[in-house]
């Protein structure tokens, strides 16, 4: 009995002045003070308790940073230039920096640590990025696999995006998935209403965000975003448009399309939009609107797979054939691309396009993965 | 059985070259295989390594001959050892992180990575073991860090050249570090009986 007792006390006994010793540690160690976060020339500054990542002391202070991967290290889209204060380069970001960036002090925000005073640089549209609370409106099932989410923003009010650009869905934690993540989804609604938003969730099996999305989420909850975030979006010319769009990447495309509607655009656009079959296909009656607002609009589905015994006039085989042999006929000079969707597809749309000569800065495009 | 009493020196030099903890006794692969991209990490692992080794043998003798042994509690070694480890690598990041960034960009990030690298629990049992006396076991704790850094670093160098290398498809990645593993290994071997370490 003693002996029981006697071990247990010096095993306590020693964890507890390993614990006291790295508390005080702690307490000594990793006090860094205050330190002065001066943004973009002094545009902003930021006082704040150091010791932290730079991405948190950021969001902390309201100012939001793209990150897909919620400050792990393992997305690279938290970028910021570190003027000074930023210490050297770890060896955890260098997989994610091009040469260039590691010559103008480009480094991942959530790798800085905020130790000092620091000078940075963003980009100004970060300003604009807010954290949103929201409540779902409404819950709609456009296909099988793809559901559209609602949502009127009750805190900010309206958000200011440019139509292509994505938010960041706060998931919280659920049975199943103990942690809270964010994942990153276009918006699909157009720029008329700034005070709700709409996106496309795709069901991805045992994807965390989708399944809460699917399975969870019920109209009149209220759930937390970020945004806006994102380069993609409607590039002010007069050049003929080829979108392409395949599954939930035709989000952000019906969102450029209805802001040139309001716009009462007449430039040429042509949305190729490749899914697997007819029942995959959707916002079909917006499109067909759209072609009666826009003159230029033209849609066009591609389906890869047309089940025996259907009928179908449109187009068929892969979403790139029919641009194929529209470029073949025209060639590419002056046009430009607009490609949301999977990455396999983005890619070899990339390259043919660049085959018939649009140049890479005419190509834009937001891939997922 | 009698065992031959071997000098500090000796124990420095064995643990280095013909009992290395690496290639003798495949302690610490888990690092050893993940980290030995290139020579540069490999250099600061194998340094982080070290110096953690050599002072926690240090604290787990005194913990073990002076805590466990007069409380009969030597039935605890493997836990105390393994929380005094994790303490100390903890406490250690902690004052270089504050205090030295240079050395926090060399080791920093290596620090979590040794709280279970399996060589230095590894080091601290053997000294146990071999019932070898404070300055042995300081040597011990050295020269095992030592030996272990030789080999991430002849690895690293290794690896360096092998990214020039036609590796066949199959092998590549891991599969070629483990077949280089075993034949640094089947090097190393050469050494072995040279110095008894039981």
């Amino acid at each position: 009995m003693i002996e029981i007792l006697v071990g247990l006390a010096a095993m306590s006994g020693l964890t507890a002045v390993l614990a006291a010793l790295l508390e005080a540690a702690d307490f000594w160690f990793l006090d860094y003070g205050e330190v002065v976060v001066s943004i973009n020339e002094g545009e902003k500054e930021i006082t704040a308790k150091g010791g932290g990542k730079l991405l948190d002391l950021l969001a902390d202070n309201g100012i939001f940073i793209p990150s897909a991967c919620g400050g792990r290290g393992s997305c690279g889209l938290c970028k910021v230039r570190v003027l000074s204060g930023g210490g050297m380069v770890l060896p955890t970001e260098t997989p994610y920096l091009s040469p260039e960036e590691a010559k103008d002090n480009t480094r991942l925000s959530c790798q800085v640590k905020a130790r000092n005073d620091l000078a940075i640089r963003i980009p100004s549209e970060y300003f604009n990025i807010k954290r949103f609370k929201a409540r779902v409106e409404s819950l709609a099932n456009l296909t099988e696999t793809n559901r559209e989410v609602r949502m009127k923003l009750l805190d900010p009010t309206e958000m200011n995006f440019k139509p292509g650009q994505y938010v960041q869905l706060l998931v919280p934690p659920y049975k199943g998935s103990p942690e809270s993540v964010s994942r990153a989804y276009s918006i699909a609604s157009g720029p008329e209403d700034k005070s709700s938003v709409s996106l496309v969730i795709t069901r991805v099996p045992q994807g965390l965000a989708t399944t809460w999305v699917h399975d969870i989420l019920a109209e009149g909850d209220e759930i937390e975003l970020s945004g806006p975030y994102g380069k993609f979006h409607l590039r002010d010319t007069d050049a003929e448009m080829i979108m392409v769009a395949t599954g939930s990447g035709l989000a952000p495309i019906l969102s450029i399309l209805l802001q040139m509607a309001l716009a009462k655009s007449h430039r040429k656009a042509t949305l190729y939009f490749g899914t697997k079959t007819t029942g995959d296909l959707f916002y079909t009656d917006q499109l067909k609107e759209l072609e009666g607002r826009l003159p230029g609009f033209r849609f066009v589905p591609v389906l890869s797979n047309v089940p025996e015994g259907e009928t179908w006039d449109g187009e068929t085989g892969m979403v790139t054939d029919p641009i194929k042999r529209k470029l073949e006929k025209e060639g590419g000079e002056g046009k430009e691309a607009y490609l949301c969707g999977n990455p396999f597809m983005i890619n070899a749309a990339v390259k043919m396009f660049m085959e018939y000569g649009i140049s890479e800065d005419k190509i834009f495009y937001d891939k997922f993965g | 059985m009698e065992n031959p009493v071997l000098s500090a020196q000796m124990i420095f030099f064995a643990a280095v070259f013909t009992n290395n903890i690496l290639l003798a006794n495949f302690l610490g692969m888990c690092s050893f295989l993940a980290i030995s991209r290139d020579l540069k990490s490999s250099i600061g692992l194998g340094m982080a390594v070290t110096f953690v080794m050599t002072v926690t043998t240090a604290i787990n003798f005194v913990v073990y001959y002076y805590i466990l042994v007069p409380l009969n509690l030597i039935h605890f070694r493997f836990i105390v050892f393994i929380i005094v480890i994790a303490a100390f690598v903890q406490l250690v990041e902690m004052i270089i992180e504050r205090y030295s960034p240079l050395l926090y960009m060399v080791l920093g990030v290596f620090l979590p990575l040794i709280t279970v690298n399996c060589a230095i629990l590894g080091v601290s049992l053997f000294m146990i073991i071999r019932e070898y006396s404070f300055i042995q076991c300081v040597a011990f704790g050295t020269g095992g860090g030592v030996g272990w850094t030789l080999a991430i670093v002849a690895m690293g160098g290794i690896r360096e050249k092998l990214k020039k290398a036609p590796v066949p498809r199959g092998l590549e990645g891991p599969g070629i570090t483990l077949v280089v593993a075993g034949l640094m290994s089947l090097a190393f071997m050469a050494f072995s009986g040279m110095i008894q370490m039981q």
